[in-house]
């Protein structure tokens, strides 16, 4: 990797104020009003006149911010990123980054602060940028690269490559209106990936395409990163940002909430999206789940060294752990927890089944923790209800739903269900299973347990 | 004034080649930061960018004509139609005088130099709004927007042109006319003019999208301003030297001048009319440089 020393984004203080209107886009105004206001007292009007102008020309606000309608889409945005590093950048919808990618890519100006791009920068805010439906795939191809930063004599010497690589060879002089929009967008990707600039910016264009072509795409970035590139990419999609980025950014509300290794910030998100962590106690025995037989204290996701964990490999066991007080004596109590994905659907429940505690338990306080095994859960965040209960009579004692959540990733090492294969991978879990292949009519042995 | 969004210390685009470029150049260096007040126009950025003018001009005039059955023609028979028109109410029912030139090849050497202009300040004011994708996708010196759409009707000026000097064939006007080299010089002018009143009318067109409808109307003035149907001889004296602060009138004089002779060599007027073109060009430069800043926002 070349030297790095010296940083290839550098961002201080960054901020965008925005009026926000209400019927009509920001900033728009008509003429008409314009005009009214004019024709008011004159000298208002002057003042008037001046403020709109300076607050809407000027770059300074001039109003306080404190209006409502006016909003910081960003505030006090810092950060630096070394040369060949690739940072994905996270947040909820709405949360400035965009806003972010746009300033960096000098698209809007920003109303404070200052950022350094060293090298030169390439961004892909859309999936073909500058094409027109009339034109080509040729004549598009040309038009994109020109928009997007390539040189004319650059574009000549790499058309044919733009061409294979979007796998159009045949159409290259079709209107890219009779295009599928498969073919489009690979188009639109091929000139964008021999863009070759020092910096990329990327807004979320991974996400369209299908898996084969992702997958050459996903590539022909590694490849960028190999060359030293640096790389800023936008992304709702966690397994991708996971997967592709050392370093992840995580924005909501306009400020860096966190900023760290991908993997952590990635499940810092999912779990404040999804407003748990992977540790919740209740110090107060009044606001806990539970009745006077039994109350629960604590849950948290562990790792086999007993550390409480948010992100966990998909390789490694994962422990879940819950800790309650037994108030009163003489009762049978079994405990369970259930497993959820992100988009909500359970993937199992589990208890515990030890003949043990079968017996009615002495007060005292009690952990009993599950282990999931490694290989066993697919990527993604998984959340956690814990819940206590008697038989004869049957009686539910605490269900707390949703109370830990953890994120399980693939570093993408080997050693997992996905093989060499990084692109989607399908299910509710994801075990790694025993296969045997025989050749002609060979019994295959099952293979030891 | 110092402040500067996006300042390139080396210009975008600097000598890029194969791969090896790929090789770190620590000389481009971009600096991001709020603007304020008036900004420079940035001519080298400019100039760094104008294989992407080169291709904004390509794509308007490839799609225009890519869909037009008669393609190119449409150049000539608009100009062509309102000479007719101009020819029969003007030249026949009242009887414009016309500097003693048949009336139609009189009114068709304003027409060409005017339709370019019209269309070009038509275009470009709609540019902004109608480029909204681009603005708000990826980065480009903006004022290459209306630049474009100037230049796209010069193939038209040409094609034009072209059969003007058929007509004047046609007459029996046609000969050696050592003027035609300035030509070129008044066709610039209606390009800075159109230019200047295009980057006027598309920045503020963003903010007010009344504008668009400002703009046909600000045309026909403009048409009745400039002696395209009438000779500019029938005004007189100094009234002459004011009536050439419409940078159009020194054109349409220019081109009658050069092609068939009518009328002076350029003069005071055509050199007020040259002066105003240049003011409102660097004027609307400046505005337009001004507010850009918010286009991406507004737009």
């Amino acid at each position: 990797m070349p030297s790095m020393s010296e940083a290839a984004v550098r961002v201080d203080n960054l901020g965008k104020y925005y009026r926000i209107g209400t019927s009509r886009q920001a900033g728009q105004l008509l003429l008409r009003e314009v005009l009214s206001n004019l024709g008011r007292a004159p000298f208002r009007r002057i003042a008037a006149g001046t403020r709109h102008l300076r607050a809407r020309f000027g770059g300074q606000h001039a109003s306080s911010a404190g209006e409502p309608n006016h909003i910081w889409a960003l505030r006090n945005v810092s950060f630096e990123v070394a040369r060949g590093q690739i940072v994905g950048i996270i947040g909820p919808n709405g949360a400035g980054k965009s806003t972010l990618l746009k300033i960096l890519s000098r698209i809007t100006d920003p109303t404070e602060g200052r950022a350094e791009l060293r090298g030169r920068v390439g961004s892909l805010l859309e999936v073909g940028t500058g094409f027109h439906p009339e034109l080509t795939g040729r004549e598009n191809s040309y038009l994109s690269g020109a928009l997007l930063g390539m040189r004319k004599t650059e574009i000549d010497r790499k058309l044919d490559e733009i061409l294979a690589f979007a796998e159009i060879e045949k159409f290259a002089d079709t209107p890219v209106k009779y295009y599928s929009s498969g073919m489009y967008v690979r188009l639109a990707f091929a000139v964008a990936a021999h863009l070759e600039p020092e910096i990329l910016i990327v807004d979320e264009v991974l996400a369209v395409g299908d898996v084969n072509f992702q997958r050459k795409c996903l590539n022909k970035m590694e490849d960028v990163r190999q060359h030293g590139r640096t790389i800023l990419f936008v992304s709702h999609n966690m397994a991708a940002v996971t997967r592709l980025c050392q370093r992840a950014i995580l924005i909501s509300h306009g400020v860096i909430q966190k900023d760290g290794p991908a993997a952590e910030v990635a499940s810092a998100y999912l779990s404040s999206s999804l407003r748990t962590s992977a540790e919740r106690s209740w110090p107060s025995p009044e606001s806990a789940p539970g009745n006077e037989v039994v109350r629960l204290q604590e849950v948290r996701v562990r790792d086999e060294a007993g550390k409480t964990v948010e992100h966990i490999d998909i390789r490694c066991r994962v422990g879940l752990e819950m800790t309650y007080e037994v108030l009163t004596p003489g009762h049978q109590i079994s405990v369970h927890m259930s497993l959820s994905n992100e988009s909500g659907v359970c993937l199992f429940g589990t208890g515990d089944l030890d003949l043990r505690w079968r017996d009615p338990r002495p007060p005292g306080r009690f952990t009993s923790t599950v282990w999931i095994p490694g290989n066993f859960l697919a990527e993604g965040a998984i959340v956690v209800s814990a819940a206590a209960s008697s038989h004869q009579p049957f009686r539910r004692h605490f269900t707390a739903q949703d109370v830990v959540a953890f994120h399980v990733t693939d570093p993408l090492e080997g050693g997992s269900a996905r093989g060499d294969w990084d692109g989607e991978f399908p299910g509710l879990v994801r075990p790694l299973l025993p296969w045997t292949t025989t050749f002609g009519n060979e019994i295959s042995p099952a293979p030891p347990p | 004034m110092a402040d500067r969004v996006g300042k390139d210390v080396i210009v975008s685009g600097a000598s890029l080649s194969g791969p090896a470029s790929v090789a770190v150049s620590p000389t481009m260096l971009t600096v991001i930061e709020p603007a304020r007040g008036w900004a420079p126009l940035k001519l080298a950025e400019l100039w760094g960018y104008r294989e992407v003018l080169y291709f904004l001009v390509w794509r308007d005039i490839t799609i225009r004509y890519r869909q037009t059955i008669i393609g190119m023609t449409w150049a000539v028979i608009q100009p062509f139609m309102t000479m007719v028109v101009f020819s029969v109410f003007f030249g026949r029912l009242a009887r414009m005088p016309s500097d003693g030139i048949p009336y139609p090849v009189f009114a068709f050497a304003a027409l060409v130099p005017w339709t370019f202009f019209a269309s070009g300040l038509t275009l470009s004011a709609n540019s902004l709004v109608h480029s909204g994708h681009l603005i708000t996708k990826v980065y480009f010196p903006r004022l290459l927007v209306p630049m474009a759409r100037v230049l796209t009707g010069l193939p038209d000026l040409a094609l034009s042109l072209l059969f003007l000097v058929g007509m004047i064939w046609w007459y029996g006007l046609l000969q050696a006319r050592p003027a035609l080299w300035w030509l070129p010089a008044f066709a610039l002018l209606a390009f800075v003019t159109a230019l200047g009143v295009g980057l006027w009318l598309s920045a503020l067109n963003v903010q007010y999208r009344d504008i668009q409808h400002v703009v046909p109307f600000l045309v026909q003035v403009w048409l009745f301003a400039t002696p395209v149907a009438y000779p500019a001889s029938l005004l007189s004296g100094p009234w002459r030297t004011i009536y050439g602060l419409n940078p159009m009138v020194g054109v349409v004089d220019g081109f009658r001048w050069a092609l068939l002779g009518s009328g002076s060599a350029p003069s005071l007027n055509v050199a007020v009319s040259a002066v105003a073109a240049v003011l409102i060009f660097l004027s609307g430069a400046f505005f337009f440089r001004r507010i850009e800043r918010t286009f991406a926002d507004v737009v």
